[in-house]
């Protein structure tokens, strides 16, 4: 039996151990980097841990935890169901590798990196675990402020360029924020997300459209964050200038914009299917033309990344606003294995563009169009791939399968999944229901091409037909994380059926939202030791 | 009362929208700063505006609620005043280090090509 208090565990654990270590100065690396670690694997034992109960069958759908004891309606609560207990998996396992990617080289480049990482994982996990609204508020806020101190982290004209930004646009997010839940407390009389979907289904009159305006500020606040077009013209910027191990991260970051969308759409949903999915459709297949633009013009292989991000969260979006369990099922599969593919590939760029300047990118991209080479190629042959640079090129070549969706890698998997069960249920080709489907599958389609060109592209230029000589030196601490996430991602493919009927319970649970609503209010306060004498 | 408050809130919010839409990084700030005491006073607003009554109750036994007003939103606007505060402090940390690094005080950091 677990304890109940394992489900606040995931907050506590990074908060304890960020704060304390504010009390070291940064020249203490050796005790930091052991106590970020040991927070680190404490929270993928936990967050395991929980995965396990929630879906064990056995109890109520979801653990919910009543802080201050409080009855019911009253107390704020934390909510570990199956998507929320599924995202702090994934976050944990991404934060693992970026944290020992840093501890190589990257925390030494500016002060507290240790304990700002800590806090964003307390901001991260408080954001999937809050059941309330305003409680979300605060820890997207936890989660900002790290991230802009993570952002900075380096320093350097183009990470202050693109931060003011970054920082501009996301403190008038969150006052849009703000005006929504105002909106939304006025409207229903309470922040608590479960109670705020009750008193949806029963209200009259002038209520609801302020609850509708209300939902859709705070759908706009997280789609800042998801970084839907548009939206998200900050997000590319700002993520190729943070540095490696945060780029990682800050994956992480824009799936909470759209983890919030998704439990909010489909707790008060519209006509039975999620609040404002035709936006969440329309605005995720633009943000795909754009990242497909993107990912094509891409002159750096960072800005490449950013822009698989974007591709990322456009296919998520256009993939939720079809508002199905099987396909939003699909989805699920595919938020996780490009979460852990891109978290990697920032790791790979990372210790390439360490060896190189921008040019030879530059010079990537357009050497075609000059059509040079032909002549030098001959004296090369019988030399040798250096070991660092055989890793990384295998890794390339892998995470490139995966972000493309070539089989046999997850990448493909999720997206065969997303358009078997796009289309499943339309038998007639003239069926006006196929409209969706069948933009959603072209633009599938059409992001893996492009992300073929892009990463061939690039892969051969960096590592077959290199324009200077690469001889990266890459760690232990360096390879581990990229081993780490690539042997997830492997994991993931040979027990797909699995994995694929845990995305498949925990989507049933989400367009199902009165086990949400039946979880939260069965929760009892636990019997104290003051009401134990009455 | 109500017609002070919204007009207020108005004034607040279309004086902060067009200051962030400004090129400078000062009034980009006092942007952020109106508009947030915009926000403030809307979610003050949304407990339903009383006049002389308390929010908190005198003491625990039976009492009638109508005397009172929500407490729950003079909470929240206490909350988001502190965040924001805090938030815009680093943000203004921040635009001296671009000033410093740029030498303009350009929200692109650089003057636009004239």
């Amino acid at each position: 039996m677990i304890p109940v208090h394992l489900v606040i565990a995931p907050i506590l654990i990074p908060l304890a151990t960020g704060a304390f270590m504010l009390f070291f100065e940064d020249r203490e690396h050796r005790l930091k980097t052991i106590l970020s670690l040991a927070s680190v694997i404490g929270l993928v034992i936990v967050a395991t841990l929980l995965v396990i109960r929630v879906n064990s069958g056995e109890g109520p759908a979801a653990l919910v935890y009543l802080l201050g004891n409080w009855p019911v309606p009253v107390a704020i609560d934390l909510v570990g169901e199956r998507l929320s207990t599924l995202m702090l998996l994934v976050t944990a396992l991404l934060a693992l590798p970026a944290l020992l990617f840093a501890t190589d080289r990257w925390q030494g480049a500016g002060p507290h990196f240790y304990s700002l990482f800590q806090f964003l994982l307390v901001g991260i996990n408080g954001a999937f675990l809050t059941g309330d609204l305003f409680n979300l508020f605060v820890f997207f806020e936890v989660m900002l402020a790290a991230s802009y101190g993570l952002l900075l982290h380096g320093g350097g004209l183009p990470r202050v360029r693109s931060g003011m930004h970054y920082v501009g646009v996301n403190l008038v997010a969150s006052l849009v924020f703000l005006v929504g839940i105002a909106m939304v407390y006025a409207a229903s009389g309470s922040l608590n997300m479960a109670e705020i979907a009750l008193r949806a289904e029963s209200m009259q009159g002038f209520d609801r459209p302020v609850l509708n305006v209300g939902i859709a500020m705070l759908g706009l606040a997280f789609l800042v964050k998801a970084g839907m077009w548009p939206l998200g013209n900050w997000l590319v910027p700002a993520y190729s200038a943070a540095a490696g191990p945060v780029a990682a991260i800050f994956v992480m970051l824009s799936k909470v914009g759209i983890y919030a969308l998704l439990r909010l759409a489909l707790l008060v949903p519209s006509d039975g299917i999620a609040f404002g999915a035709r936006v969440m459709f329309i605005g995720g297949a633009i943000t795909m033309v754009i990242a497909i633009i993107g990912v094509l013009a891409a002159q750096s292989m960072k800005r490449a990344g950013a822009y698989f991000i974007l591709m990322s969260s456009g296919t998520l979006l256009a993939t939720f606003g079809l508002s199905r369990p099987e396909t939003t099922a699909g989805g699920l599969f595919y938020l996780v294995s490009s979460t852990l593919a891109l978290g990697a590939f920032f790791f790979i760029v990372d210790v390439l563009d360490r060896e190189r300047d921008g040019a030879s990118d530059v010079i990537a991209v357009t050497a075609e169009a000059y059509g040079d080479r032909e002549d030098v190629a001959e004296e090369e042959v019988g030399s040798l791939m250096p070991g660092g640079v055989a890793i990384l090129a295998v890794g390339f070549g892998l995470l490139a399968m995966v972000l493309i969706g070539l089989p046999p890698l997850p990448g493909f998997l999720a997206k065969f999944a997303i358009l078997t069960s796009a289309f499943g249920p339309i038998t007639e080709a003239n069926d006006p229901a196929i409209v969706r489907p069948a933009i959603l599958a072209g633009l599938l389609v059409l992001s893996g091409f492009a992300g073929l060109l892009t990463l061939s592209r690039m892969g051969i230029r960096t590592f077959w037909q290199p324009v200077e000589p690469l001889s990266p030196r890459i760690t232990i601490r360096e390879t581990a994380p990229i081993l780490f996430l690539l042997a997830l991602l492997v994991i993931l493919v040979i027990r797909a059926g699995p994995a694929m009927d845990l995305f498949r319970a925990t989507a049933e649970d989400l367009h199902h939202q009165t086990r949400y609503l039946d979880a939260v209010f069965a929760a009892e306060p636990a019997p104290s030791a003051r009401d134990g004498g009455r | 009362m109500e017609l002070v408050i919204a007009l207020a809130i108005g004034v607040l919010t279309a004086s902060g929208v067009w200051l962030i839409l400004r090129p400078r990084t000062y009034q980009l700030v006092i942007g952020l700063a109106l508009l947030s005491y915009a926000v403030n006073l809307f979610i003050f607003s949304m407990g339903r505006l009383r006049v002389n009554a308390p929010p908190i109750l005198a003491d625990g036994k039976h009492v009638d609620l109508s005397a009172y007003v929500d407490p729950v939103p003079q909470a929240l606007v206490l909350t988001a005043i502190v965040i924001s505060f805090a938030t815009t402090a680093l943000f203004l940390v921040i635009l001296i280090v671009s000033r410093g690094l740029t030498g303009t005080d350009h929200v692109d950091g650089r003057e636009p090509d004239r």
